[in-house]
């Protein structure tokens, strides 16, 4: 009897204190995703099956909290202080950003998440008005005389970096590699630029909202957004024969990681983006999927061939400084066509 | 003569308010304020030079300057009018009028943004009715100049108004009792008077507009050299992690601010001296 | 409405017909006005209640009952109740030390103080990015203290209080000196305290100045958007305030509910300047008597 209840007690209190132990490992933890501005709808989803899938797996409740901008912006943020584990930007020179100026990133970061830790990618794709009135199929019917183009401006928006890019690299296949001509193609484009919104959200709202222009270039992912959720029947999708692969990257951000001891969520979750759900949740909104399971799945990405940046421009930093830099391609092309109009 | 700091006073508290104000003013002003200099200090005098010569840096000041001028312009006509309406005539409405003059002060400005481009653009309420005429508003230079005058509109009508309130009305009737008309009474009686406040609310209203850049920025479609204001630049300069530009850019508008801050200042002085001399 | 105008007007002393206008001329100003009013005032402010209210009062509501709308009127509501009592303080104590002493140096402190008004919100973001971001001066200080000022509640207060740090003491200022020192000198003089003569004598007299500039400092604290925007890193229910809540909103196609928070500021704005509006009756009333006199 008495051996019994010592027993009871004891397992009570083996059980009390593993209890305890458990509940310690299991302090809530907030950890902070900076992102660009289209993935507010993906990450609302993405976290919320992270933080179910972590609770399972580990008994530890996590919160991620959200901040979304102009991806440069929010490189900036991270620069100047604001405290993420993780950033999932646009493109890799936001990243390489915070690496090179306030070295809180190693700079071999790109290495430490499979397929230049870009878990999912997407295009360069457009948005004409139903029934595409101006005849719309691909690159070289941008430049036309009587045709408006909306773009975002390339120096605050990353998408519109992709854009130039995906045209500047269009230009260059098309005419043998004449770095000269693709100039004259990027002058002729922006000629039909009416508006250069901040932001890739902003150039969405001018074309949808306001009624300007008559085709809209953007991330796939907008565009696809754009022609199912916002209006079905007052927009068409083109997707260009040919465009850029574009690689929105991720990664850890590791003197916050290591600063507030969340590095083990933090990696778990950037390698849930990875995972089977991961990728079915970047596929339901509109972002390709890296993985071939899932990838089969989704036939609504529109096949097109698909060039790289490295191709055409060596990398981010080269691209960078040669068109948008001040003095760049950009402001040249800018330049001229001011001098036109006088 | 001996030279004064202070010219003596029976009443206490000098040393501590002014030490207070001193303080504050310093930590929340003049300290970051200072800050700008220093770090533009990193650039050479060269460097310095080329970035606020930079074409479009001198077509963004062209802008901004001028829009902010025009729409102070409009601003000083129709709120010297609304001003006199405000305090001459009696109408319907006149309290709710009165209170709402300041809404554009208090109202933040993005929301001040959107909205103006929601009314403007080719498909909004006032926008549609332009178009056909062929005036487009939103997305060139004409947005900025209407977000400009938006956001400027209570400065006039708030400075002009008080002393309309206080013109003493003797003096009007004296005059067209001496046989003017209306028109030479509001000429030399009436204007005169005026004067001061109007042009300290046009340099207010021109001050506010020339840093704008919340309502701004949704309206103009932000055209490198056409309809890019300077705020805009700025903010470029520093997505491209260009701090010094950016600094740079901040110290052209600064100054600017400053020599108006001093002229607001002095035109006021002259205004209350005018009105002790009554 | 004419008949009204000349109606109302009969008890004016101006409707003597030696200081007036013509029927036709005043008709005709006021008529400018309110088309001016009507094309930079009435339109937008009808614009944001319209769109607001587009998909009923049930959709007006519901913008308001979640979690990041919530938390993003919580800190305006924070902001303003730490930025505004500051600036009414040392705002009183600024405008005491210019209106009642001369001192050398008057003009540069006036001007100090001016400035904010006249410099751009985006650079008043950015001073406080270089002071205290990370790569700011005292940047690596904060951060081996474990100190947050930009991109947290600090960050956002500072930038507030730099908008909106002129509004108490420019109200102060020119009253204060056009009240003149007597009053308090004979406080003095009989022997009453400084902290006395303060609350007897002083207060009395700028209570309705300082409230109308605690009003607007109040109501430009609420709106500020630009400088704020730079320092608060847009967490969602952390750091975002309401105009910043109603650019996010925009921007996720979710125009209705960003006017909707629009809208809610608006009326802020609007209750704001209405009180403002009865203090210049309450202040007014006493001084045309005076002038009239």
């Amino acid at each position: 009897m008495k051996i019994k209840q010592l027993a009871s007690i004891a397992v009570f209190l083996t059980g009390f204190f593993l209890g305890v132990s458990s509940i310690q490992a299991a302090e809530p933890v907030v950890i902070l995703n900076v992102s660009y501005d289209p993935t507010r709808e993906l990450y609302q989803e993405f976290n919320a099956a992270f933080a179910k899938h972590w609770l399972a797996k580990t008994g530890q409740k996590v919160t991620i909290k959200q901040s979304h901008g102009g991806s440069s912006k929010q490189a900036r943020a991270v620069i100047d202080g604001l405290e993420a584990d993780v950033v999932t930007l646009a493109l890799a020179y936001d990243v390489d950003a915070i690496s090179e100026k306030a070295a809180l990133i190693p700079s071999n970061w790109q290495t430490r998440f499979p397929q230049n830790s870009a878990p999912y990618t997407s295009t360069i794709a457009f948005l004409v008005r139903k029934g595409n009135p101006k005849g719309i199929k691909d690159w070289d019917d941008l430049v036309k005389p009587g045709v408006s183009v909306i773009t975002p401006n390339p120096k605050t928006s990353g998408v519109a970096r992709w854009n130039y890019l995906a045209a500047w690299g269009y230009a260059l296949r098309q005419s043998g590699h004449d770095e000269a001509k693709a100039k004259e193609f990027i002058a002729q484009l922006f000629k039909n630029v009416p508006v250069l919104d901040s932001g890739a959200r902003g150039a969405t709202t001018t074309f949808v909202e306001h009624g300007i222009g008559d085709v809209l270039i953007n991330w796939e992912n907008e565009i696809l957004l754009g022609g199912e959720g916002l209006g079905k029947d007052k927009f068409d999708v083109v997707v260009p024969p040919t465009s850029i692969l574009a690689e929105p990257t991720v990664s850890l951000v590791d003197k916050i990681v290591d600063k507030r001891g969340t590095r083990t969520v933090a990696q778990a979750y950037l390698e849930y983006l990875y995972s089977e759900e991961g990728q079915e949740i970047s596929a339901k909104h509109y972002y390709r999927p890296r993985l071939p399971s899932v990838a089969a799945k989704y036939t609504k990405f529109p096949k097109l061939e698909l060039f790289t940046l490295q191709e055409f421009f060596g990398d981010w930093q080269k691209a960078n400084k040669t068109h948008f830099a001040d003095g760049g391609t950009f402001d040249q092309v800018y330049l001229q066509l001011s001098k036109e109009r006088r | 003569m001996r030279f004064v700091l202070k010219q003596p006073s029976v009443l206490p508290g000098f040393g501590l308010t002014l030490g207070c104000a001193l303080f504050y003013f310093s930590l929340i002003v003049l300290i970051p304020l200072s800050g700008l200099f220093m770090k533009t200090s990193t650039l050479s005098w060269e460097q310095f030079w080329d970035i606020v010569v930079n074409p479009r840096a001198i077509a963004s000041y062209q802008l901004t300057f001028g829009a902010s001028l025009v729409g102070a312009l409009i601003n000083g006509i129709f709120g010297a009018v609304i001003a006199w309406v405000l305090v001459r005539y009696r109408f319907p409405g006149r309290s709710l009028v009165d209170a709402l003059v300041d809404l554009p002060f208090a109202l933040p400005t993005a929301v001040a943004g959107i909205t103006l481009t929601a009314i403007y653009a080719s498909n909004g309420w006032i926008g549609r009715y332009l178009e056909p005429l062929g005036i487009k508003v939103a997305f060139t230079p004409l947005g900025v100049l209407v977000a400009l005058t938006f956001i400027g509109l209570p400065f006039v009508v708030r400075t002009v108004q008080p002393v309309l309130q206080d013109l003493d009305q003797e003096v009007e009737e004296a005059a067209t009792t001496l046989g003017a008309n209306r028109w030479q009474t509001f000429r030399t009686v009436i204007v005169p008077e005026l004067w001061p406040a109007l042009l300290t609310g046009m340099a207010m209203a021109f001050a506010r507009a020339v840093g704008e850049y919340g309502s701004v920025i949704f309206i103009a479609g932000n055209m490198p050299l056409k309809s890019e204001i300077t705020p805009l630049l700025i903010m470029t300069k520093l997505e491209q992690y260009d701090y010094s530009g950016a600094t740079a850019l901040g110290i052209v508008m600064l100054v600017a601010s400053f020599v108006l801050a001093l002229a607001i200042n002095l035109l006021q002085w002259w205004s209350s001296a005018r009105h002790m001399h009554q | 409405m004419n008949t009204s105008i000349i109606a109302a007007g009969k008890d004016l002393q101006w409707k003597d017909s030696l200081t007036t206008e013509s029927s036709l001329v005043r008709r005709l100003l006021i008529a400018a006005a309110f088309l001016y009013l009507t094309l930079f005032l009435f339109v937008p402010l009808v614009a944001i209640f319209s769109e607001a209210l587009k998909h009923g009062l049930s959709g007006y509501i519901e913008s308001f009952f979640n979690e990041d709308a919530l938390a993003a009127i919580r800190l305006t509501l924070l902001v303003a109740a730490v930025a505004v009592p500051l600036n009414a303080v040392f705002g009183v104590a600024a405008a005491w030390a210019i209106a009642k002493f001369e001192f050398v140096g008057k003009q540069a402190l006036i001007t100090l103080i001016d400035m904010p008004l006249a410099v751009s919100p985006v650079i008043a973001g950015l001073i406080y990015v270089l002071l205290f971001g990370a790569q700011g001066w005292l940047g690596t200080w904060l951060a081996e203290h474990d100190i947050k000022i930009i991109f947290a509640l600090p960050g956002i207060v500072l930038a507030t209080i730099f908008v909106t740090v002129p509004f108490v003491a420019r109200e102060l200022i020119p009253l204060m000196q056009s009240q003149g020192r007597e009053e308090e000198e004979a406080a003095i003089t009989l022997g009453a305290s400084g902290w006395q003569m303060f609350r007897r004598v002083t207060l009395p007299n700028i209570k309705w100045s300082l409230l109308y500039g605690v009003i607007l400092c109040n109501a430009r604290a609420m709106g500020e958007f630009g400088a704020v925007s730079v320092v608060s890193g847009h967490i969602r229910g952390l750091t975002n305030t309401m105009p910043l809540h109603v650019e996010i909103l925009y921007n996720e196609y979710n125009a209705v509910s960003a006017f909707a928070v629009a809208s809610l500021l608006t009326l802020l704005a609007i209750v704001t300047l209405s009180a403002k509006v009865l203090i210049e009756r309450k202040t007014a009333s006493p001084d045309r008597l005076k002038s009239r006199r």
